[in-house]
């Protein structure tokens, strides 16, 4: 490294980065954002090729033929429910147990932090179901487990009924050498939860449960299903998970093989894959099925029971049927066969999956992005707040602020602290002063608390923020650019570590925060810029993702609609965090906002 | 409706007299145990015992004669100065709650536990060769036995046989959860029996069979005995076990009834003609009226095992009248009885760098409370800290009375951790401990270390009250099942529970790109860390560019003539 030694040649550098630090800086943002979008681009993803050497050569020859019966039992378990009025517990312990299950229970309750209102639930109680096949001659050290979800209504008995029958042909096998568990849990994602914390005996998320009283070992991976209707067009392949979690890439090859064999259409994010790439269609077909995933998975939520099984390292996925108006129908054997097909290769692992990839984005089922190649986009995005330390000026307060003399340790200090606080109170108040607000407003408890997070995200905005006058008097130049160097340097810190965990959760933030970050100086027209920084400030990023996303699954909606979109989905964030500890809202309420807010506060130095 | 048809026995000959008692007296017994479980399952129990009276260990005299009793292992005995050894090969899970107590129990995988004479002076390297021959013998990998799987329990295994020994300096005890049992194991084991696989009870045992099973498990014990009730000189006892569970779901399709030949898809043909006893027990406690054993049997036995009277029809096979056919069996599937003592053990918690392990045992019985004896082995990377150890029975501390803890040494030894635990009645005893996933260096990792790692099963031991009176006499028409473990009261019989392994996951490295992993190191500390490094120790001078030869020449004459120099 010549360059960095040699004084002349270093300081070439250093000025050629000073003197065309802009250009660079815009350079690096479009090749970030046209990267990214090049990565719809069939010729530069790679195919996907399954792994897992112990799921690859041994295929398996499907035999399930109860598809009838397992319809028939669907209406059969449709009418316990009904009469139940809710999970028919007692029903699915007689029918597992006559299958030659071993039958346990699982009571759960929970009161959510506040109502509830796109599910209509606030107190829950419900009951898990689940039988374990024992395999022959294992030693209960490892398990699969497959899981239906007992909603109300007329939804997903066809699955339970479906589970029932597997459960039925799986037991007359002789060839597992993993105990499978079969779950029914009720009340969606929170049953899931219950079950989730009760066998592996942890308590995070405050929820109460009775203990298991079975157990199989280490789960290695988990499959959910959800079907509605007796007979369907396609499958749906869900992956995402808790926190933009996903599985390992190989549970996904191997349910696009299976789909392939048996000869069933199968979609992601419900879009079916096409061939022409090379024309215009093909690629924004690509681009929309890829920006789904990056949506859904920068939210943060579980998108089916499987994503809670992620946070334990048990490789999971959701399979949905979907019943549209295509001529070309599967029934409930070529599912049955697909399942168990999918189940039998699980069972013949030697090893947790962990061959394939762990980071990736589909593009479509059979072409993947790997996390080498969609992290320069990112990396593009992120080495713009790193450039812009080094903008003639900052860098030199940084020696000078390091100096125990100098006032700019302090001056930094009370924004720092102060937009903190506001983040730590957008965290805590919305849920706590929920009673309070009800009190005093005509609004219920949802509204409330929505409400209070948009208030005090708006009251933060107009904080005086300027309060380092008291400590060293007027604004000084050099005070403002101490403050944009930790600014710029802290919100490369949150969007790297963001980045490297949830990428889109990572991507989407620094394609609206850094340009207005990486330019903002006090000397800036105030008014215009104002706007500016708020039509790009993180609240803002939610709703265009709103409208995004409603687009995408080509249902697009008017601004109103949109507005109670978003609302729903601030309290679904909140509901997610206290529910099941998604982090996407402490992370944005917490560290995001605070660091926008000294940006605002920049901008706004004197 | 359960139905054994076509048991055909076929008797050659009244042989037991024709043994002519050698210079030292040897005797062979074989016994087959079936009895129906709640669950619906058959439960199969083999026992051949051998009996010799002669000693291995005593100084001076050389045994080297052997009729029954097989010359492997009683040369293994007397080289290695073993007063007692155990050994079993398991492939499955015993389900005490579905199925109740086994007659003798054992942990999935192997077990190996010895006893040597207190004669021995290097006991370690006694057992390291011990291992190696037994892995020789029974075709199993028990050369994987060595310091860092074996521990010395002070208390949980105490000797079967004759002998108070108690200095716990002289046992070890190992187990190997991943050993997987299968035909090549079985094959030596059977060679060790007098009459092989020809003839007798073991001609049932065709593999293809024996591991189409929900369990199997077979095992071999040796132990010095008394020789009569006097126990005024010592004979050695080999036993032979075989266990073996079949589960009629999965092979009767959904029909409950069975017979030998579905079950071993062979009949008994003869009774070895070297047994002095060969007998065919059939549990019918359960609901005799509604069994249908055909042939019927007049010959009806009681027995009390595990705390229970249990009837049983007997087949004598070495009796001409077992003649006749044996079928039509049938069955009432009756509540399931709670065993009195039940363990299992889970780890709790997610990530890889802790967890918790949590050991449950049950006691069922209503009204009794009794002590048991808990051992635990876990490897020594899972750091265990023992200060987090809380036993908890109806959500109380419950302070255990004796603690028995050995610390983990690094690749070295596991910890060992025996408690003697009070269960209050009808209670469940929560142990838990929590540890940390210790970093192995990249060579100790096992070929598919995604696998996970195992951890043996624990071990609880308990004097567990009975609900009717043993007998505490030994008498010589006791069945061999019920008369493994000596009673020693007549109001409590020992049972010893396995809970089931661990599969734990450590945290791993990617093996799958060691080539890339190394580029990446490399060009790291190559490029980042050696010019950052060069960057801060290199002093920077601003270079003179030293003068032209001419120049230097001409100073040189000026510095002579001692006029100013040129710049």
């Amino acid at each position: 490294m010549g360059l960095l030694s040699d004084p002349n040649r270093r300081k070439a550098l250093t000025g050629l980065l000073t003197r065309l630090n802009t250009p660079i800086c815009i350079v690096c943002y479009l090749a970030g954002i046209v990267w990214f979008m090049g990565l719809a681009f069939e010729p530069f993803t790679l195919r996907t090729y399954m792994s897992e050497n112990a799921m690859g050569s041994t295929m398996v020859e499907e035999r399930f033929s109860s598809g009838e019966r397992a319809l028939s039992l669907a209406k059969e378990f449709d009418a316990h429910k009904r009469k139940a009025g809710g999970m028919p517990v007692e029903w699915l312990v007689k029918a597992m147990q006559s299958r030659g299950l071993e039958v346990f229970t699982q009571s759960f309750s929970r009161k959510l932090p506040f109502p509830d209102e796109n599910k209509e639930r606030y107190m829950v109680r419900g009951t898990n179901v689940y039988g374990i096949l024992r395999a022959p001659r294992a030693p209960r050290t490892e398990a699969l487990v497959i899981t239906a979800p007992c909603s109300p209504g007329n939804t997903n008995n066809q699955a339970v009924a479906l589970l029932l029958a597997l459960a039925q042909y799986f037991r007359n096998q002789i060839y597992w050498a993993k105990d499978i568990i079969f779950l029914v849990n009720e009340h969606d994602l929170i049953g899931t939860q219950a079950w989730l914390e009760g066998y592996h005996h942890t308590n995070i998320t405050g929820m109460e449960y009775s203990p298991l009283q079975g157990r199989a070992g280490s789960i290695q991976a988990a499959l959910s299903l959800e079907l509605s209707s007796d007979v369907i067009t396609s499958l749906d392949l869900v992956l995402e998970g808790l926190n933009g979690q996903l599985p390992n890439l190989d549970l996904a090859n191997l349910f696009y093989a299976f789909c392939q064999k048996l000869g069933v259409l199968c979609t992601i994010q419900g879009k079916l894959q096409r061939n022409d790439w090379d024309t215009a269609e093909g690629y924004t077909h690509a681009a929309q099925t890829m920006m789904l995933m990056v949506l859904k998975q920068a939210c943060g939520r579980s998108w089916g029971d499987h994503g809670l099984f992620l946070r334990y390292h048990i490789e999971a996925a959701s399979v949905r049927g979907i019943n549209s108006f295509r001529h070309y129908k599967t029934d409930a054997t070529t599912i049955g066969r697909l399942l168990e097909g999918m189940v039998r290769k699980l069972n013949n692992l030697l090893e947790r999956l962990h061959q394939s990839y762990f980071f990736y984005l589909l593009p479509s089922l059979s072409r993947f992005v790997s996390i080498g190649y969609y992290m320069p986009a990112f990396g593009l995005l992120a080495v713009i707040l790193l450039l812009r330390v080094s903008f003639p000026g900052l860098c030199h307060c940084f020696s000078v602020s390091l100096q125990p003399s100098s006032p700019g340790v302090l001056t930094v200090l009370t924004p720092v602290v102060i937009s903190h606080l506001t983040g730590v109170a957008l965290y805590l108040l919305p849920v706590h002063l929920q009673e309070m607000a009800v009190e005093h407003f005509p609004v219920s408890e949802t509204e409330a608390v929505v409400l209070t997070a948009i208030a005090i995200y708006t009251a933060g905005l107009a904080l005086p923020h300027n309060t380092q006058r008291l400590l060293s008097g007027e604004g000084t130049e050099q005070g403002w650019k101490v403050l944009k160097l930790t600014a710029l340097l802290y919100l490369a810190v949150l969007l790297g570590c963001t980045a490297l965990i949830n990428f889109s959760l990572g991507f989407i933030l620094a394609v609206t925060l850094v340009p207005i970050t990486a330019s903002i100086t006090p000397h800036m027209p105030k008014a215009l810029y104002a706007v500016v920084m708020v039509l790009l400030s993180p609240a803002f990023t939610i709703l265009y993702c709103v409208f995004i996303y409603q687009e995408l699954i080509e249902a697009p909606v008017s601004v109103s609609e949109g507005w109670m979109l978003f609302l729903s989905v601030i309290s679904q964030g909140i509901l997610d965090h206290a529910l099941y500890g998604s982090l996407v809202y402490p992370l944005l309420a917490l560290f995001i906002y605070p660091c926008w807010l000294m940006f605002w506060n920049i901008l706004f130095w004197n | 409706m359960l139905i054994l048809s076509s048991l055909l026995l076929f008797i050659l000959t009244t042989h037991s007299e024709a043994l002519t008692p050698a210079a030292a007296r040897d005797e062979f017994q074989e016994e087959l145990v079936i009895r129906p479980l709640h669950s619906g399952d058959i439960y199969a129990s083999f026992q051949f015992r051998t009996l010799w009276d002669t000693d291995f260990l005593q100084e001076g005299q050389k045994v080297s004669h052997y009729r029954l009793f097989p010359k492997s292992l009683g040369q293994v005995l007397s080289k290695f100065s073993v007063r007692e050894l155990h050994i079993s090969f398991t492939q499955g899970f015993w389900r005490t709650m579905q199925w109740g107590q086994p007659f003798i129990p054992s942990p999935p995988g192997a077990e190996l536990w010895v006893w040597f004479h207190d004669t021995v002076s290097d006991v370690d390297g006694n057992w390291k060769e011990l291992t190696n021959v037994l892995s020789g013998i029974f075709c199993a990998s028990l050369n994987f036995i060595d310091l860092t799987n074996t521990v010395q329990p002070s208390a949980s295994f105490k000797p079967l046989g004759l002998g108070n020994a108690t200095d716990h300096r002289f046992l070890r005890y190992a187990t190997l959860p991943r050993e997987i049992v299968c035909t090549e194991n079985l094959t030596p084991w059977k060679k060790l029996l007098p009459c092989g696989s020809k003839a007798g009870l073991a001609v049932l045992m065709k593999s293809e069979k024996l591991f189409h099973s929900s369990f199997h498990s077979q095992a071999v014990h040796i132990r010095p005995i008394c020789q009569d009730e006097q126990c005024s000189s010592k004979a050695w006892e080999l036993r032979q076990t075989l266990n073996v569970v079949f589960d009629l779901h999965t092979s009767g399709q959904g029909k409950k009834e069975w017979s030998l030949f579905k079950m071993f898809s062979r009949t008994l043909t003869e009774a070895c003609p070297l047994a002095s006893s060969s007998k065919v027990y059939v549990d019918i406690t359960d609901n005799p009226e509604l069994f249908e054993l055909s042939p019927a049997t007049p010959l009806l036995g009681q027995a009390v095992v595990l705390g229970d009277r249990r009837t049983y029809s007997v087949y004598d096979l070495s009796r001409a009248e077992t003649f006749g056919q044996l079928r039509s069996f049938n069955l009432l599937l009756r509540d399931m009885l709670r065993p009195l003592l039940h363990a299992e053990r889970y780890v709790a918690g997610f990530g890889l760098q802790t967890g918790e392990i949590h050991t449950v045992i049950y006691n069922n019985h209503p009204y009794r409370a009794f002590p048991v004896l808990l051992m635990d082995s876990v490897p020594w990377y899972l750091q265990l800290y023992i200060h987090t150890l809380t036993v908890t029975s109806k959500s109380r501390d419950n302070k255990p009375s004796y603690i028995h803890y050995q610390p983990a040494k690094d690749r070295h030894r596991p910890h060992l951790l025996e408690m003697l635990i009070q269960l209050p009645p009808h209670s469940m005893t929560e142990v838990t401990v929590q540890f940390e996933r210790a970093l192995l260096k990249w060579t100790e990792y096992t070929p598919d270390p995604n696998h996970g790692f195992y951890v043996g099963s624990s071990v609880v031991s308990a004097l567990v009250p009975s609900m009717v009176a043993m007998r505490t006499n030994f008498t010589q028409d006791q069945p061999l099942f019920s008369s493994f473990v000596p009673v020693k009261e007549e109001s409590s019989y020992f049972v010893r529970v396995y809970t089931e392994p661990l599969l734990v996951n450590l945290p791993t490295p990617d093996f799958s790109m060691p080539y890339n992993v190394i580029c990446l190191t490399c060009t790291v500390v190559a490029v980042g860390y050696g010019s950052f490094y060069n960057l801060l120790t290199r002093t920077f001078q601003v270079d003179e560019p030293s003068p032209p030869l001419s120049k230097r020449l001409a100073n040189l004459i000026r510095r002579m003539r001692g006029v100013p120099l040129l710049t």
